[in-house]
């Protein structure tokens, strides 16, 4: 068993795939850059040099510190602290933290509800699908933003907003998941209509197994590709629709910040100077989504079977 | 004998991969006298596809000449600038694809496609190139081609869109013409009337053409002589009668075989095992040697050159000894 | 073709109707209208009372009615927040939104198309790589940080531009616009950049997919064959069928843009109808949110219906003019 196992490491590092991974110099940035980011994200409690929501810890005094290679810069704080002396560094390792719990949570989410309602629209066919595929037009005509706003805008209405933002997170995950699935639904209805016809499905009701079961054996695999790609592409906008709703406000709150809110309360001090507080949750957000993207396009490119 | 309007010496064309370099033609030497039909047949994959375009010069990248020269009418074509080798293009070389759906751009009338290029060879008014077009279109038999000409093309059959294709090949009288498996996209009663139109067009104009196709019968029908192509290299050329009747290399022998006739009556049609080898996996010695019934030890080691063999030329050993043993 | 425009039509309308009940859901499950517009004191009977004056005990079908009925009037209720018809809130403000995202949409057609061509055409040139790389990061950079780092060098660092409001607007009947005055043009360009910097990233990079597609079409092939001049190729056949394809993605980014708008005109204080549907969602406002949402419904469904036929025009493959032939 060893042995397979290293024939198939050893198949994979061969292969086209990873070929084409090694030979793009930055697409192995990319990767890099977002294990950098996934690891400090998730290690952040034992990381980050302070905890910058420790109240107890923050002093006053500090807020406002400019980052250590400029005059006042402080060592303790590489980066400058905020308006209530939290240090920026930490702040952000915290607050991608946050983005990404948001961002993985929503795009499963998606991925869960697209795939399955694009199964059962494509099994089922029928009502069904005409019922599913209408909403799914209808909701695609609207920007996906436009939706998560919507629908966070009802649950603050059904809510409250002290209860809205107690529940942020979850949310916010509803709401951008709720906002993306059609993409996965529609590509899994296609492979599903494809497969249904051919004739080892038929042959296989004839035997008697339940289609349910083979669909699930013959399509999935088919459509983990081009679902990945969907997913990957997912995932920068997800971070990217949780910041922006998180700066316009109605996101995640300070209590509980994402990198958006940081880059809202930082803009608050771009004409008084300190700039720091925008600037580098900004440049952090923008390097994760970058990187994001980068693997996503080589992915596309290396699973696309026409460019190879 | 008169000059040739193509020759062609020695061509290779290479395609650089991250494996290695494949030879898609290695070492191909032909020539087409004026007014003279060459069919270029073989199976898919066998390079005949690769030499027509390596001729008119639209190899795709990262395919390349690597050597051989090829010459139009004596002069070298096969070094030219894009730019020289554009002149030629449609004017001295005319070229006719195999599916006229997707020859054909879908936003442009046919009639503005054929101006077009009639204007950017020959110096004459608008109205005069119009005027031409419309010949063009009733010579190879689009009815009512006034008003056809001003159609776009999906609104023509299959066959009728070739004859366009054929039409536009042949505006500006160019003295060779490159068709690559021009009937195979058509259905099977239209084929025939394609050919004819296509010969007869061709005799008139008095313009040669290399016909490349993988159906012999199109070739037994239409050529005057014909060069049988395998994984790259030329297997036997000579004249259709020859190379029909008393075909010399095994392949060739092989191909004749498989094609029914409607008076044998017997079970299987013959089939030659085995398949070409891919590009990157040819054999030592005769590409064919592998799938060869005749094959010996020297077919194993030597590649054979094209080598006197009744009235044509095949690359066989085999042949070599017959015509020497 | 006819029946081609009625079906479309009759789409429409189901799109508009289903945005309409969605909207009307949310009116009345969301929130009570009726405790958002009475003050604390106010006796349950009269709050009874202005229940069934305003009928919102009647059935739901008869509700929906009304609610379209009214909408078709231009009468959306009254906003929970401010107590003013919703109607004339989002009329007052439209045209600012309108006019910025004309100039943004614009400006990512124009620049878009440029870049996509020119990228699609010379794919291996220095050029070329950085328009991908600057098309790559406006992909990347949320919009919003695009409007902050805009505002920090042009109107902080360097103060050519300013970085709110709309500058000096005239009053033309019921519209209002900044086209006429230099200050409006001034507060014009930064939102206009901000918001159409992502749609022309996306445009750059479909033209160019869509070139490099076209490029390897046997029409294309067939075309250099006949020794046509690299002008006609590139710019006669290829552009042209290339556009056929851009131009539905186009006519929707501009839909795309006047939601975007929204987060630009928060990180620039525009007044549009898109900082209205902020402030809305913030205070759960919902008559605004729901109106916003059946005009930008109303909208999109115009631009849909708009594109459609545009395609009609320019592909005459779509045409059912003209009969085969043999």
């Amino acid at each position: 068993m060893i042995a397979r196992l290293a024939d198939t490491t050893r198949r994979a590092f061969d292969s086209d795939i990873f070929y084409s991974f090694r030979k793009s110099p930055i697409t192995v940035l990319s990767a890099a850059i977002t294990l950098i980011f996934f690891i400090g994200a998730f290690f952040a409690p034992w990381l980050a040099p302070h905890n910058p929501f420790d109240v107890a810890t923050l002093n006053l005094m500090d807020a406002f510190t400019p980052p250590v290679w400029m005059a006042e810069g402080n060592p303790l704080f590489p980066i400058g602290t905020d308006d209530q002396g939290r240090d920026l560094l930490s702040a952000i390792m915290y607050g991608t933290r946050v983005s990404l719990v948001v961002g993985f949570a929503s795009v499963a989410f998606a991925m869960v509800l697209g795939v399955s309602l694009g199964l059962i629209s494509g099994y089922f066919g029928g009502i069904v699908d005409a019922v599913i595929m209408r909403v799914a037009d209808v909701q695609l005509t609207f920007p996906a933003i436009l939706i998560a706003l919507l629908l966070d805008g009802v649950v603050r209405g059904l809510l409250g907003t002290e209860r809205h933002d107690d529940l942020a997170l979850t949310v916010l995950v509803f709401s951008i998941g709720l906002s993306y699935w059609v993409q996965y639904a529609r590509t899994v209805r296609g492979s599903v209509l494809v497969e249904r016809n051919k004739e080892y499905v038929q042959a296989a009701r004839v035997i008697g197994l339940p289609s349910v079961l083979i669909m699930i054996r013959h399509v999935l695999p088919n459509v983990l590709g081009p679902v990945l790609v969907i997913a990957t592409i997912n995932l920068a906008l997800a971070v990217i629709t949780e910041a922006t709703l998180s700066f316009l406000g109605v996101g995640l709150p300070p209590t509980q910040p994402s990198l958006g809110t940081l880059i809202r309360i930082g803009n608050g001090f771009l004409f008084s100077g300190e700039w720091w507080i925008t600037v580098f949750p900004g440049i952090a957000l923008a390097t994760f989504v970058l990187a994001v993207n980068l693997l996503g396009d080589w992915l596309r490119d290396a699973l696309n079977p026409r460019l190879r | 004998m008169a000059e040739p309007v193509l020759e062609v010496k020695n061509l290779r064309v290479e395609f650089p991969t991250r494996r290695g370099t494949l030879v898609a033609v290695d070492d191909v030497s032909f020539s087409i006298a004026p007014g003279e039909v060459l069919g270029v047949v073989g199976e898919s994959g066998a390079g005949k596809s690769m030499t027509g375009s390596a001729v008119i010069g639209l190899l795709t990248p990262p395919g390349r000449v690597a050597s051989g020269e090829i010459r139009l009418m004596g002069r070298r074509i096969d070094n030219l600038p894009y730019g020289e080798m554009r002149k030629i293009r449609g004017r001295q070389i005319g070229a006719i694809f195999q599916d006229p759906l997707t020859s054909l751009n879908p936003l442009y009338r046919i009639g503005d496609q054929l101006v077009e290029t009639i204007l950017t060879h020959l110096p004459m008014s608008k109205a005069d190139a119009r005027a031409r077009a419309i010949d063009l279109l009733k010579e190879v038999g689009i009815p009512g081609a006034e008003d056809r000409i001003d159609h776009y093309p999906h609104q023509f059959s299959g066959g009728m869109r070739q004859r366009v294709v054929i039409a536009l090949a042949l505006c500006c009288n160019p003295t060779l013409i490159i068709a690559d498996e021009p009937t195979t996209a058509l259905d099977v009663s239209i084929q025939a009337q394609i050919i004819t139109l296509l010969k007869r067009l061709c005799a008139e104009h008095g313009c040669s053409v290399m016909l490349v196709t993988h159906d012999m019968g199109v070739i037994a029908e239409t050529a005057d002589r014909v060069a049988v192509m395998y994984a790259g290299r030329i297997a036997e050329i000579g004249p259709v009668r020859d190379v029909i009747k008393s075909a010399h290399h095994p392949y060739t022998r092989g191909l004749m075989g498989a094609i029914p006739t409607i008076s044998e009556r017997e079970g299987r049609l013959n089939q030659i095992d085995g398949a070409m080898p891919r590009l990157n996996a040819i054999p030592r010695g005769c590409a064919f040697n592998p799938r060869c019934p005749e094959v010996f030890d020297r077919c194993r080691i030597d590649r054979p050159d094209l080598m006197r063999a009744g009235g044509s030329l095949a690359a066989c050993w085999k042949a070599e000894e017959t015509v020497h043993g | 073709m006819l029946a081609f425009i009625l079906r479309r039509l009759f789409q429409s309308v189901i799109v508009m109707l289903a945005v309409a009940f969605v909207s009307f859901a949310m009116f009345n499950f969301v929130g009570d209208p009726v405790n958002a517009m009475v003050g604390q004191d106010t006796t349950l009977q009269d709050r009874e009372a202005l229940r069934e004056k305003l009928g919102l005990n009647d059935p739901m079908p008869i509700r929906f009615a009304r609610f379209v009925g009214n909408a078709l009037q231009g009468n959306f209720g009254l906003s929970y927040r401010t107590a003013e018809p919703v109607g004339r809130m989002i009329a007052e403000r439209l045209p600012a939104t309108l006019e910025l995202s004309l100039v943004a949409a614009s400006f990512a057609l124009l620049v878009g198309l440029g870049m996509g061509v020119y990228t699609g055409l010379y794919r291996n040139s220095w050029l070329s790589r950085v328009f991908m790389t600057v098309s790559l990061i406006g992909v990347s950079l949320p919009p919003f940080m695009v409007g902050i780092l805009l505002i920090l060098v042009f109107a902080v660092q360097l103060g050519w531009l300013p970085s709110f409001g709309r500058g000096d607007v005239v009053r033309i009947g019921g519209w209002t616009t900044g086209f006429l005055t230099v200050s409006g043009w001034k507060a014009l360009i930064l939102p206009a950049v901000t918001l159409g910097l992502f749609q022309m990233t996306l445009i750059t990079r479909l033209v160019r997919a869509e070139m490099l597609e076209v490029m390897r079409t046997d029409y294309i092939k067939f075309a250099r064959a006949r020794g046509l001049s690299n002008r006609a190729v590139n710019f006669g056949h290829a552009l042209k069928n290339t556009l056929v394809p851009v131009i539905t993605i186009t006519g929707l980014q501009l839909g795309a843009i006047i939601a975007f708008a929204i987060i630009t005109e928060t990180v620039f204080s525009w007044p549009g109808i898109g900082l209205l549907f902020i402030q809305s969602v913030y205070f759960a406002d919902i008559p605004v949110m729901s109106t916003y949402l059946v005009m930008i419904g109303l909208i999109f469904v115009i631009i849909n219906l708009i594109v459609d036929l545009l395609y009609f025009a320019v592909d005459p493959r779509l045409r059912l003019s003209g009969g085969g032939g043999h």
